[in-house]
């Protein structure tokens, strides 16, 4: 039988190396959105074992909507992207200076 | 018993695919590795019987953010030697991160039991005849109304908000005004013009 422990602890090893990614993958802007979608769906696991424990549905519906934000985040993200990479010929983090920041 | 195998071999692979996604030398090979981790989740999704919810995922992120990551992917022209410069500077501060994060998790949930949650409980599977969709639909839609509205709202902005930033003008296009070419009048174009009759010779 799958236990809580073993869905958490699974949950925190994604959620771990998705952390270990964006120090990786720095550079590199699609990278980093992929490790975000790791840490979301790495979030979405403790939801559904907890909604799943509790016999209570609303985590399941949580989840729901992170992925519904989590669809809308990327679309953006890879429109900015795009227009990024017309503008600048190049997606590297440290090229993005334009507001001094 | 065999759930349980079958949970450790699908988390075992989530894991593989995860280290894949952060270490690949190349994006494409990232997305693809991101791809097998989507399907290994709803897998054990399946297995903790959240079926509409891993449907969901193969669906929507297999399905249609991975193709566009991939998209995007394929589109750009990166130069990969740029990017990968310096790979290796930030991997310790990483690794160390991640080891951390994972003991302290561990630790939390195996030593402390999250203080008072039974955390080796299993899930108690479900009687025959439950159907996770219909439940999930019955409180989606009477309880949650709104908000479900509202995120399909969000997606509807998050439509927009794309095609607008990717919505390209370039100077000098010679392209059709369908607006303009319908508002046209005659009496803007055609000028008509009374000649007196010429005598026939």
């Amino acid at each position: 039988m799958i236990t809580l422990a073993d869905m958490l602890t699974l949950s925190g090893i994604l959620f771990a190396l998705a952390v270990a990614g964006i120090f990786l993958n720095r550079k590199n802007v699609i990278l980093l959105l992929m490790c975000v979608e790791l840490l979301l769906l790495a979030a979405n696991f403790n939801f559904i074992a907890f909604s799943r424990m509790l016999g209570d549905l609303t985590g399941q519906v949580f989840v729901f909507f992170v992925l519904t934000v989590a669809a809308a985040e990327s679309a953006i993200g890879l429109a900015i992207l795009v227009v990024l990479f017309r503008e600048r010929r190049s997606i590297n983090v440290e090229d993005l200076n334009t507001l001094k920041g | 018993m065999l759930v349980e195998i079958l949970f450790y071999i699908f988390a075992t692979l989530l894991v593989a695919g995860a280290l894949g996604v952060i270490t690949a030398r190349n994006p494409v090979y990232s997305v693809l590795f991101l791809v097998f981790c989507f399907v290994n989740s709803a897998a054990i999704w399946l297995l903790v019987e959240a079926e509409f919810l891993a449907i969901v995922l193969v669906l929507v992120y297999v399905g249609a953010v991975m193709v566009l990551f991939l998209f995007v992917v394929m589109m750009l022209d990166i130069n990969l030697a740029e990017i990968r410069q310096g790979f290796t500077r930030f991997a310790w501060l990483g690794w160390i991160t991640a080891l951390a994060v994972i003991a302290e998790i561990t630790g939390v949930i195996w030593r402390n039991g999250l203080g008072g949650v039974d955390v080796g409980r299993g899930f108690v599977s479900e009687p025959a005849n439950y159907s996770n969709t219909l439940e999930l639909g019955r409180v989606l839609y009477t309880h949650y109304a709104y908000p479900f509205e509202l995120a399909a709202v969000l997606l509807v902005v998050a439509i927009v908000a794309a095609i607008a930033l990717t919505l390209r003008r370039r100077p000098g296009l010679k392209v059709q005004d369908i607006s303009r070419q319908v508002a046209v009048r005659a009496e803007d174009r055609l000028r008509v013009v009374k000649v007196s009759a010429e005598k026939r010779s």
